[in-house]
């Protein structure tokens, strides 16, 4: 904590004139209720504890959530970079009523998904972050992440887009999203699609999973602190790295033994 | 004829691979060169089922063959399926035994994940009778359903059962550095919690998610030569003992009992008969569990235990690594995974690295006798193959 207040100073610390700013620059949110924290056993027999967190834990997210924006794999570095951005937005109020869950393994981040209330009856859906891979973490999350939309908010829709295949097909189509194209999506703008309250009662019993209350050890340990995932994605192997050093340049055929590879001449 | 010996193996991680089929098939092969000791082949077999199709190649054993500069040696694609890999192994076995070769190099390879998910069961799928099964939307794990729910209804089966394998296999899948999936599951992850049904979603009644093999790349290769020259590899010597293929009705409902996989048993016969040992003497087997029930009635068919058994002998721990007859040791199908044209090749591999006692974490003590089922459609074409360690 001591650490992230010093790269990202503490603004309720500012000066008067910049308090005065600030209350131009901050958005007013609107009463959220919470999200009443859940668990469930995951595919490895482990328990994952879903919960709401405020800003003030944002801090543990930061450091977990920054590596993944370096990893060039199923579309982690955008979405992690992204991510990173709106905890960022959230902890120093610069997005107007965003809320934040997490999935914990064991107190490990396994999971951060978010999402903003637009108005009374939509909602926009932010991200699904999965830290920890395999086991459906991130549809648990994301489905979590609906449930707060739709049983806790009371809304009527949800307004979702997929920037990785993955997310593609667990949103879109296992959840059979309808199509709002004429509304542009506040990442990037791109056409939305909808989860509907109906299409969500049609899923519920499916893809909702998750047990109330959570046990108050496993919750405890959750809240105790946002430990680091012990298997954060990592990018792709190059299984094949020592074969292809014994290609010619153009990859297509061995080189003759003894010969190594030269690097293509460049074309003057 | 000659007696045939396995001189050098080589292998890929089974997983996602970008790169070109070619250089997937020529990885391994430079592998198993090395651990031969041996330059030069006389002729290379390639096992691949759907290059043609998903990787727009055809005619893959002359692109690997000179890719490996290994040109003048003779060079054949084998496709028979699933069982393509150790279709190409036989194939690799003819040759050395008759004396037509003194050298033969086997890689089986594949790139299914070039396309989705959906893309690559079609291909598969296209195995099925194009007229009474395919056009009706067949797909393989849509025969594994219904297979699956004749052998629940005759002998007793559970989903538990199928579970049970499932977590047998990705347990041993995580003490193999090539397995494609390196993730543990439990019963009450999988079948017995609240959230198991989410967890474990259905695919095709009653085959769940974690019921089947995923959709895998990857290679693997052997190389089968004389004694004389597996001798000078080094290694324990371990022969191809015997060789077994049989077939059945292309369409499952033809046959008289779809529960029975004949095509298993007389591949299995067969290769028991030439090596001269009996299913009890097996040590370690590798069979084709492209979905849980499949190793359960493999394991019955081969003849390690009695007809509609297989799952009493599973629970009582028999197949598990330290059990009576470990099976799928790699981690199988289920885990392992499946790159169909090199699934045949990757069994045979595993079984030779338990031979030789290079099995780590999950070896076998004292394995001498291993076997392999590759099962071919759905088991319309079979082989199965028996090797020895000797000395």
């Amino acid at each position: 904590m001591q650490h992230f207040s010093m790269k990202y100073p503490n603004i309720e610390r500012k000066s008067p004139m910049s308090i005065d700013l600030e209350k131009i620059l901050r958005p007013v949110d609107s009463p959220m209720p919470l999200y009443p924290p859940k668990y469930m056993t995951l595919a490895s027999g482990e328990t994952m504890v879903v919960r709401q967190v405020g800003r003030e834990e944002i801090p543990q997210i930061l450091p977990h959530v920054e590596p993944l924006i370096h990893v060039e794999r199923d579309f982690y570095n955008i979405v992690a970079a992204r991510v990173y951005a709106e905890l960022l937005g959230y902890y120093c109020h610069r997005v107007q009523d965003e809320y934040v869950l997490v999935a914990q393994v064991n107190g490990e981040l396994a999971a951060v998904v978010n999402g903003r209330m637009v108005s009374k009856d939509v909602g926009m859906s932010y991200h699904t972050l999965a830290l920890k891979r395999g086991e459906r973490i991130g549809a648990h999350a994301f489905a979590a992440k609906m449930e707060y939309h739709m049983d806790i908010l009371g809304q009527k829709e949800v307004l979702i887009v997929a920037e990785s295949p993955i997310g593609f097909r667990r949103w879109m189509i296992e959840y059979k999203l309808e199509k709002r194209f004429e509304i542009p999506h506040e990442l990037g703008g791109p056409p939305s699609w909808a989860l509907t309250r109906e299409l969500f009662d049609a899923a519920r019993d499916t893809l909702l999973v998750g047990r109330r209350p959570v046990p108050e050890a496993a919750l405890a340990k959750a809240k105790a602190g946002i430990l680091p995932p012990i298997d954060p994605p990592t990018p792709a192997a190059d299984f094949l790295a020592a074969t292809r050093s014994q290609y010619d340049s153009t990859g297509t055929a061995l080189l003759p033994p003894g010969k190594t590879a030269q690097k293509p001449k460049r074309s003057e | 004829m000659r007696e045939v010996y396995v001189a050098g193996i080589g292998i890929t991680s089974f997983t996602r691979l970008e790169y070109p089929l070619v250089e997937i098939a020529a990885y391994p092969a430079m592998m198993a060169l090395q651990d031969s000791g041996l330059k030069k082949v006389d002729h290379v077999f390639v096992a691949n089922m759907a290059s043609g199709r998903i990787n727009h190649q055809t005619g893959l054993a002359s692109a690997v063959v000179d890719n490996l500069s290994l040109t003048p040696a003779g060079a054949e694609t084998i496709e028979n399926g699933p069982a393509s890999g150790a279709s190409a192994i036989k194939a690799g076995f003819m040759a050395v035994a008759s004396g037509l070769h003194d050298v033969v190099l086997v890689t089986g390879a594949e790139r299914l994940r070039e396309v989705n998910n959906l893309d690559a069961t079609d291909a598969v799928a296209t195995l099925t009778h194009p007229l009474a099964e395919y056009i009706y939307g067949v797909t393989l794990p849509s025969l594994a359903g219904m297979f699956t729910r004749l052998y629940m209804k005759k002998y007793g089966v559970t989903s538990r059962h199928l579970a049970m394998v499932a977590v047998k296999n990705h347990d041993n899948a995580m003490l193999n550095p090539f397995a494609h999936i390196h993730q543990k599951i439990t019963l009450e992850g999988i079948i017995d919690s609240p959230e198991a049904m989410t967890n474990n979603p259905m695919v095709a009644d009653p085959i769940r998610f974690f019921d089947c093999c995923p959709v895998s790349d990857g290679a693997a290769c052997l190389i089968l030569t004389t004694k004389e020259v597996a001798q000078k590899s080094g290694h324990p010597l371990v022969r191809l003992a015997g060789v077994g293929q049989a077939t059945d009705t292309h369409a499952v409902h033809d046959r008289e009992d779809p529960t029975e996989l004949l095509a298993v048993r007389g591949a299995a016969a067969q290769a028991f008969k030439m090596a001269g040992v009996k299913p009890s003497d097996v040590d370690v087997a590798e069979l084709h569990d492209a979905f849980t029930i499949l190793e359960i009635v493999e394991s019955e068919e081969v003849g390690f235990f009695k007809k509609g058994e297989g799952h009493l002998a599973l629970e009582r721990g028999e197949t598990r690594l330290g059990g009576r007859i470990p099976i799928n040791t790699s981690g199988g199908l289920k885990a392992k995974g499946h790159p169909v044209g090199a699934t045949g090749v990757g069994q045979a591999h595993e079984i030779v690295q338990q031979l030789r006692g290079e099995a780590g974490k999950r070896q076998v003590k004292d394995a001498k006798t291993g076997f392999t089922c590759n099962f071919g459609g759905f088991g319309n074409n079979v082989v199965c193959l028996t090797f020895v360690r000797e000395g």
